[in-house]
């Protein structure tokens, strides 16, 4: 990898003004992923400013039920959080179906909001990438495109949203709070990510000098009752080839509140109002779960390769849905 | 006659050690750390190289510039066509000399401008660390003339040829009219199959440490193939093979992927010896892919026909292979077909097709494992077509005699394992509908399938010293891949010398050893056992001659027909002495035997007995699976293989191997698959992110049971197993899911897409 200069900076202050000054500079969490793609020549940063000094650990009570997750909390701690396990299942369910142990103890909050696509053509400096080199074109158009996206796309990317977690967040409305020499600013997650559109590069709305401080979950009793299913290649260290995130309150049969949200299928975690609209305060029923599958997945533009995720997140979506009214487990 | 006398009365003798399950002599060294592989050793001065590979699938470097990466802090070296020092180009392959098998490829590293494929190295960094060369290899950046690259095999094998077969394996075979006897069969199916590519991925990326000594070089290379690794360095670096030591004590796996000396290995001595330093080559993951081969994709056709009672009246099975155009062996896809069931016509073909691709490599049942896939699953489908179990299918289709060359069958218990499995799994209380069985939002389905592969011994040197104080060496220069090579050989030489297990030693991994053949074709086992009796049974006649000559020994005159070695030493019923005795009356510190068999008479003799006996390890899968009934994932719920290989020296490891093989054919049958992208020739996947190769949790408990006869003709009655157990898996599977949801699945791997309910059934 390309040489960089390191600093560890003892506090938020110091860190935001590390990045403020440097423009080539990028923050070090886990690792897990910026690390990766160094090593490939994807990121080639002048500097590496390591958070890992930070007091941006812990995981706070908020008023009202909510919680508030530091962005260095590691994937496993807020995984093992009883808090978390309590009032908002569908996160500790998502971040345990993603990566394995060893990643998980390593990856952090922050680092697991900003991880970037796993598309082999992103990842090989010899293949075109609109999101790696803009402009220079996108070789999983017209190549193996089995991972990749069928909502969200573009003319010019097609690339999956890797993150299991950031679903689950979705699904949870969470606020990422960001920090920078001009202050703090707090983006609600469905602003978060970006859609490609012509600039696939551009993938958050969080500025290059902004510094990802906490995410915070508003109280949702609902979620009590939720659910992360993802469906992969294999049974454990895959990329979803699609995940639902979905938490269900059924009243008389019909449908009192509803969350879902999916992975695997969009280049962002991708909220499904579409489908959620049409379940609110209609039957808790196979036939209307299947509906409003149906109608999250009409603008879904196919490829060869990934035609099958159409059907399989309908399915999906569905068997998700069907769990959680009924109680059914999933084994 | 005699032979097979003395085999089967040393298989039915008591032994002491041999078919116990003895623990591994070398997992202390191995969980400890303390076994150091290949990549392992330090030198001072060690210096540190790193591959460039070429980005294009065919073409000309028209220029390569070295500066920027010369300007990297730590470079000491960047070698090109341009200025490295030459290598003898590779040899062809000759049947002549055997080791040229070892050369997978004509490119000449370093010594053309011409790329073959992607990937191909066309340069190499050498610095002071690993990092400053992993860096300074990103900014090489030659410059290509394109030339037009064929790539892509689903486009190109329509236009395949018929592949050369030779003695041990050919190619094709015709017996009566299968044509005729198909289209006039009652009952039939006639499908084709796919599979796709798939590579090496060892937990031991390739790795060399290359030392030279003016002309002398000592390698650390994990091999599974140290003589012939010795003698194609020494012919490409043109220095005496005496001047060449290859050690290779430990092996990180190799499954064929280290049986021929590669890229990383030739680059890595090339580069000790422009830079007049020792050099370590370790591959990364994404370097084994560019470098390494792996096995061939494949297109097949299997057609069967049979009369209402479920006898095959004709088999028809005709395959498509791919090598690289600058190298590879096309391989025996329709080999287990010859072997596995009697049909009055049958018709095989192979054919290959040459791309623009790195050369293929053998790859656990080169050809077996991928034929039986679609064999077996034919099989099964047939016994759909006939309403049949397809237990019963098989045992009515079972030959008395080898079905296409007509050899008799030296050993052959597939019947007692189809029984034996059914029996232990519960198949009988299988409901034969498909879809039939459900377990909540599971689907469960249960399948069987035949496993196959021919049994091979090659010939092997060994030496074996009986120490004064009792203690024994056995020495070969054979390789530890994991099998437990070693430990196995120990419990042979323990029990034929009647010694304790603790005073057996065996030091292997060592070209300075006698010769032991490549860890291949499953052949390791029963050579270096044949040389390991053949070495003991010379020792005990030479420690007998010395108490025979000796006056006062209780031995003197014995005739060496009725002596046994037992309680460390030489007896005659209840008359008979210690080894220690011996030695000491006779002066003698130590006696050493040692046995070189002739390659051209051993291979000889091999052929001539191949044309009268079939021999071969063999067994019979049977698995469940669990298919959700939303999403189509597929679980592995449960596997239990029967096999006949022959006399089990060691309980443990052999169970241990045979299980590795299920595992890396579930790999085969549901998740692995190298994807080349058909544009460029590039891999699109090369590392363990995205080559799905199985994780814990995609492997069930396996079952593993034996039959454990000795096989009348070889030695010590062992058959070896370190392929068959892969053959067959990836059909067991697909029977299973086929079982669980009426579906069948032809093309590899099986993804939950291709059963997934509601798409369009495959066509």
């Amino acid at each position: 990898m390309k040489p960089f200069a390191y600093v560890k900076p003892a506090d938020v202050d110091e860190a935001v003004l590390a990045v403020a000054a440097d423009p080539g500079a990028r923050f070090l969490g886990g690792g897990t992923n910026l690390v990766d793609l160094m090593r490939e020549g994807i990121e080639r940063p002048a500097t590496v400013v390591d958070l890992t000094a930070l007091p941006l650990d812990e995981v706070h009570d908020l008023p009202g039920g909510g919680l508030r997750i530091g962005a260095l909390v590691r994937n496993s701690a807020l995984a093992a959080d009883r808090r978390v396990a309590a009032r908002y299942p569908v996160l500790a369910q998502a971040i345990l179906a993603g990566a394995s142990a060893q990643l998980r103890n390593m990856a952090t909050v922050g680092g697991n909001l900003l991880q970037r696509t796993r598309c082999p053509y992103f990842y090989d400096r010899e293949a075109a990438c609109n999101k790696r080199e803009p402009g220079a074109g996108c070789d999983a158009f017209g190549g193996f495109n089995r991972s990749h996206a069928i909502l969200g796309t573009s003319a010019s990317c097609i690339a999956t949203h890797p993150s299991d977690m950031c679903v689950a967040l979705a699904a949870l409305d969470a606020e990422v709070e960001a920090r920078s020499v001009r202050g703090v600013r707090r983006i609600p997650i469905a602003g978060f990510h970006l859609p490609p559109g012509d600039t696939p590069h551009v993938e958050t709305a969080l500025a290059a000098d902004e510094l990802i401080t906490a995410v915070e979950l508003p109280p949702a009793p609902l979620a009590a009752r939720s659910r992360y299913r993802k469906v992969r290649d294999r049974a454990s260290y895959a990329f979803a080839l699609v995940s639902v995130a979905a938490a269900l309150e059924v009243r008389d049969g019909s449908v009192a509140g509803v969350r879902l949200a999916l992975g695997g299928v969009a280049t962002t975690p991708w909220r499904a109002r579409q489908a959620e609209r049409l379940l609110l305060g209609g039957p808790a029923d196979e036939e209307a779960f299947l509906r409003a599958a149906e109608a999250e997945l009409a603008p879904a533009t196919v490829r060869p390769g990934n035609a099958f995720k159409a059907g399989l997140a309908r399915a999906t979506i569905t068997a998700t849905l069907r769990e959680l009214a009924t109680g059914e487990e999933t084994a | 006659m005699t032979t097979t006398e003395t085999e089967r009365e040393r298989a039915a003798g008591a032994a002491t050690y041999v078919g116990r399950p003895v623990d591994r002599l070398d997992g202390r060294a191995k969980v400890t750390g303390e076994a150091r592989f290949a990549a392992e050793h330090h030198y001072p001065d060690l210096a540190h190289a790193v591959l460039v590979h070429a980005t294009v699938a065919r073409g000309r470097i028209t220029a390569i510039d070295p500066a920027a990466a010369r300007t990297v802090p730590g470079v000491i070296d960047v070698l090109t066509h341009e200025n490295a020092p030459p290598m003898k180009p590779p040899p062809a392959f000759s049947a002549l000399d055997l080791s040229t098998f070892v050369s997978p490829t004509s490119v000449n590293y370093l010594a053309t401008d011409e790329v073959h494929w992607s990937g191909q190295p066309v340069a190499v960094v050498v610095a002071e660390t690993p990092e400053a060369a992993r860096h300074a290899a990103t900014l090489v950046r030659p410059a290509y003339q394109e030339l037009p690259a064929v790539v892509d095999f689903a486009a190109e094998e329509p236009g395949a040829v018929p592949q050369k077969g030779n003695p041990l394996q050919p190619a094709a075979a015709d017996k009566g009219d299968a044509a005729a006897a198909l289209a006039a069969a009652p009952v039939k199916v006639d499908l084709r199959f796919t599979t796709p590519p798939y590579n090496h991925n060892a937990i031991e990326p390739h790795a060399t440490v290359a030392v030279w000594d003016g002309d002398r070089l000592t390698v650390h290379e994990g091999t599974q193939n140290i003589a012939w690794t010795r003698k194609h360095l020494a012919m490409r670096f043109g220095v005496p093979e005496r001047d060449v030591r290859v050690l290779s004590p430990y092996v990180g796996g190799g499954f064929g992927g280290k049986g021929m000396v590669w890229a990383g290995t030739l680059l890595a001595v090339l580069a000790a010896r422009a830079v007049g330093r020792p050099v370590r080559l370790a591959l990364s993951r994404a370097a084994v892919y560019h470098t390494v081969g792996g096995r061939t994709p494949s297109t097949q056709r299997v057609a069967l026909g049979a009369d209402a009672g479920g006898r095959l009246t004709a088999i028809v099975h005709t395959s498509v292979s791919r090598t690289g155009r600058a190298g590879g062996m096309a391989e025996p896809i329709t080999a287990a077909t010859r072997h596995l069931y009697a049909a009055p016509n049958i018709h095989l073909r192979q054919h290959v097709v040459q791309l623009d691709l790195l050369a293929n490599s053998p790859m656990r049942a080169p050809g077996e494992a991928i034929g039986t896939f679609a064999l077996e699953s034919a099989m099964d489908e047939l016994a759909w077509e006939l309403g049949m179990d397809p237990v019963e299918l098989r045992l009515r289709n079972e030959p008395e005699r080898d079905p296409v060359g007509g050899q008799r069958l030296s050993r052959r218990l597939l019947r007692e394992a189809y029984a034996e499995g059914a029996e232990r799994f519960g198949w009988s209380g299988r409901d034969p509908r498909a879809g039939a069985t459900r377990d909540g939002r599971w689907l469960v389905g249960m399948g069987m399938a035949a496993a196959y592969h021919p049994s091979l011994v090659l010939p092997a040197s060994v030496s074996v010293r009986l120490g004064a104080d009792g203690r024994v060496v056995v020495r070969c220069g054979m390789q530890e891949m994991g099998m437990g090579a070693a430990t196995v050989q120990a419990q042979i030489a323990a029990d034929e010398l009647g010694v304790p297990l603790s005073s057996v030693r065996v030091e292997y991994g060592d070209s300075a050893l006698p010769d032991a053949p490549g860890a291949g074709g499953s052949a390791q086992t029963a050579s270096v056992a044949g040389g390991v009796l053949a070495a003991c049974d010379k020792l005990k006649r030479s420690v007998l001659a010395l108490a025979r000559r000796a006056p006062g020994s209780p031995l003197r005159g014995r005739r060496p027909a009725r002596v046994e070695a037992r309680d460390g030493g030489l007896y005659h019923g209840t008359e008979g002495e210690s080894y220690a005795a011996i030695l000491a009356r006779a002066g003698r510190d130590h006696v050493t035997a040692e046995v070189k068999p002739s390659m051209p008479l051993f291979m000889a003799r091999t052929l001539l007995e191949h044309r009268r006996w079939m021999k071969a390890a063999c067994g019979a899968h049977f698995c469940e699976v669990r298919v959700d009934r939303d999403t189509g994932e597929i679980r592995v719920s449960r596997w239990l293989g029967v096999f006949d290989v022959g006399r089990v020296i060691n309980a443990k490891t052999a169970a241990s191997q045979l299980r590795g093989g299920i595992v890396m054919g579930l790999g085969m049958a549901l998740s692995e698959e190298t994807l080349v992208d058909p544009r460029t020739g590039r891999i699109v996947n090369p590392g363990l992110a995205d080559y799905h190769v199985p994780v814990h949790a995609d492997v069930p408990r396996i079952d593993i049971h034996y039959l454990d006869e000795p096989d009348p003709r070889t030695p010590l009655g062992l058959v070896g197993i370190g392929e068959v157990s892969i053959t067959g898996v990836a059909a067991a599977v697909a029977n299973a899911v086929r079982h669980a949801t009426g579906r069948r699945v032809l093309d590899l791997p099986i993804t939950l897409d291709k059963v997934l309910p509601g798409q369009a059934p495959p066509p």
